[in-house]
């Protein structure tokens, strides 16, 4: 019975490692196929033309830079607040307080909440401050949207980060900055995580783009200014009745996917590299 | 409670004690202290002198008061909102509940030894310097000739001299201990606390760590918090028996430990409970 037992989970497990891998090949392979034809040096190195959308000459380098100015912004913004409030919860607060585990609950509703949601809200503050969809725009709305991912990421790490440690330092007579520091060394590959998760949310994310940064087919140069982002390009390719057109938003959907890819390396390899040893 | 005041040694300071704060207490006097948690009261009005450059070992029962009592000494009770303190801790003659004393440098005069080593995030010799560092030492060869040194009090120094900037982490965990020891050491402290400094090792890395102190006792306080009678035994000059947060009985090793005047002393000492 036992052995059954651990058979069929056994099976369960593999099944399921199985299908997860299998459908991620599978939508490599769908963009691959549709896109990898269509994707050509022009694609990435120009704006679109006019009649772009029906078919004939450009690029997505718009969109391209504009997902690439919304993010990294973003993350930026969302890093300076995120931190701070993952030191406050952990180290400031008892790790039992009341507080904290109320904020931890609101940070989980805030992680589950749709970016719709974000978007929507971020238009009506725009509206308040009268601001028109812009880079500015985007960048706060999908701050908001990337904030509980990054410090309910942050937190996981920080939660194991031993007090010992603290009181390591502190009985060194240090100061509380100088503990700070030392724990942001020790939360490095957390942070690194977490950043990781918050460029594959907030940049892969058309909703809250939508309303608040608009689509345009310049690269902004100012923060008032629109922007386009690469979940808006797919999606307008897509709805496009021209054919080729439509295979070219395949082609972004592979350039989104690269850039990704290429942020997940290259966090992961600095995250090893810096949690070896010091900064 | 009685006070059994501490021996000869107290009533003597120290050339260094003397002549570096003009005091003429012991490092570390306590007088008069509670400590409650929420209300609960954890320490009974403690009163208690440790005698400079020697090793006393506090004892008693898990959940008497111990490493409470410890962490009172350099403060580090001060992050928890619902721990009070009433009545006063001396070191130096400053009195460190007072409303503007500055805790860093109090906490400076102390290194502190844990349960369990905890070594800070970084390579083993920038663990050692971290305490210099960050009290202003600056200098390649400076902090070099710093970290040698205490590594070398620690008897780690010939262990570890080629691979300083591999990261602390990977040293087993009785050397990270005498890592920890001499990274307290390089602040230069007066006093060294340790909070069972030996219970997460191994039987020879405790051991290194006692003769460690028997070794250096001529130059620190050292106040250790210890579980196990025997180590106690072997080290102690002095011994403060607790129980249920209060101070039984403060004495001599020997007297303590061999004509106990409280019932309690004798009943702890002969294993009666534990």
């Amino acid at each position: 019975m036992k052995k059954l037992e651990e058979k069929i989970f056994k099976i369960l497990m593999i099944g399921s490692t199985v299908l997860i891998l299998s459908i991620l090949l599978y939508i490599l392979y769908v963009i691959m196929k549709k896109g990898l034809p269509s994707l050509s040096w022009d694609m990435i190195s120009k704006i679109p033309s006019g009649g772009f959308y029906l078919g004939k000459e450009g690029g997505i380098l718009n969109a391209i830079m504009g997902s690439l100015y919304l993010i990294f912004f973003s993350v930026v913004i969302s890093l300076m607040i995120s931190v701070p409030v993952v030191m406050y919860l952990n180290f400031t607060l008892r790790r039992k307080s009341k507080l904290a585990a109320f904020a931890r609950l609101t940070f989980d509703v805030l992680f589950g909440i749709p970016s719709i949601v974000y978007g929507a809200f971020g238009f009506t503050v725009m509206i308040y401050f009268g601001l028109q969809a812009s880079l500015l725009g985007g960048i706060i709305a999908i701050s908001l949207l990337i904030i509980p991912v990054m410090i309910r990421s942050i937190d996981e790490v920080a939660i194991l980060i031993p007090n010992d440690l603290v009181e390591a330092t502190k009985s060194l007579g240090a100061t509380n900055y100088e503990t700070i520091k030392v724990i942001t060394r020790q939360l490095l590959p957390g942070i690194s995580t977490a950043v990781l998760l918050s460029v594959g949310r907030g940049i892969g994310d058309a909703a809250t783009v939508l309303f608040t940064a608009g689509y345009t087919d310049s690269i902004p140069t100012s923060l008032t200014q629109p922007a386009a982002s690469l979940p808006l390009a797919i999606f307008f390719q897509l709805s496009s009745p021209v054919e080729e057109v439509q295979n070219r938003a395949y082609a972004a959907a592979l350039v989104l996917t690269i850039i990704i890819l290429t942020l997940s390396f290259a966090a992961r390899y600095f995250s090893r590299r810096l949690s070896k040893n010091k900064i | 409670m009685e006070l059994m005041t501490a021996p000869s040694i107290a009533e003597q300071p120290t050339p260094k004690a003397k002549s570096s704060s003009g005091c003429l207490r012991p490092h570390i006097e306590v007088e008069n202290l509670n400590l409650y948690i929420q209300n609960n009261h954890i320490l009974k009005n403690i009163n208690l002198a440790i005698p400079d450059k020697s090793i006393t070992c506090i004892i008693g029962p898990s959940g008497c008061g111990k490493t409470t009592l410890l962490r009172t000494f350099n403060r580090l009770h001060d992050g928890s909102v619902d721990v009070k303190i009433t009545g006063k801790l001396f070191v130096d003659c400053e009195d460190i509940y007072a409303k503007d004393t500055e805790v860093t440098h109090i906490r400076k005069k102390m290194g502190l030894l844990a349960q369990r080593p905890c070594s800070l995030p970084m390579s083993i010799i920038d663990n050692v310097v971290y305490g210099p560092r960050i009290h202003g030492v600056r200098g390649k060869r400076k902090l070099y000739a710093i970290a040698r040194h205490q590594l070398n009090a620690v008897g780690l120094w010939e262990e570890v001299k080629d691979r300083l900037k591999s990261p602390a982490s990977k040293l087993s965990i009785g050397q990270q201990q005498r890592l920890c020891l001499a990274r307290g050491l390089a602040v230069e402290p007066e006093i060294i606390l340790g909070d069972e400094a030996t219970s997460a090792l191994d039987p020879i890395s405790s051991k290194t760590i006692e003769e460690l102190f028997l070794s250096i006792k001529d130059k620190y306080t050292i106040v250790l918090v210890t579980h196990t009678l025997r180590q106690a035994k072997r080290i102690a000059d002095y011994v403060a028996f607790m129980y249920m947060g209060e101070l039984i009985e403060f004495g001599t090793a020997d007297q303590v430990f061999n004509h106990p005047k409280h019932k309690l002393t004798k009943e702890y000492i002969s294993g009666g409970f534990s």
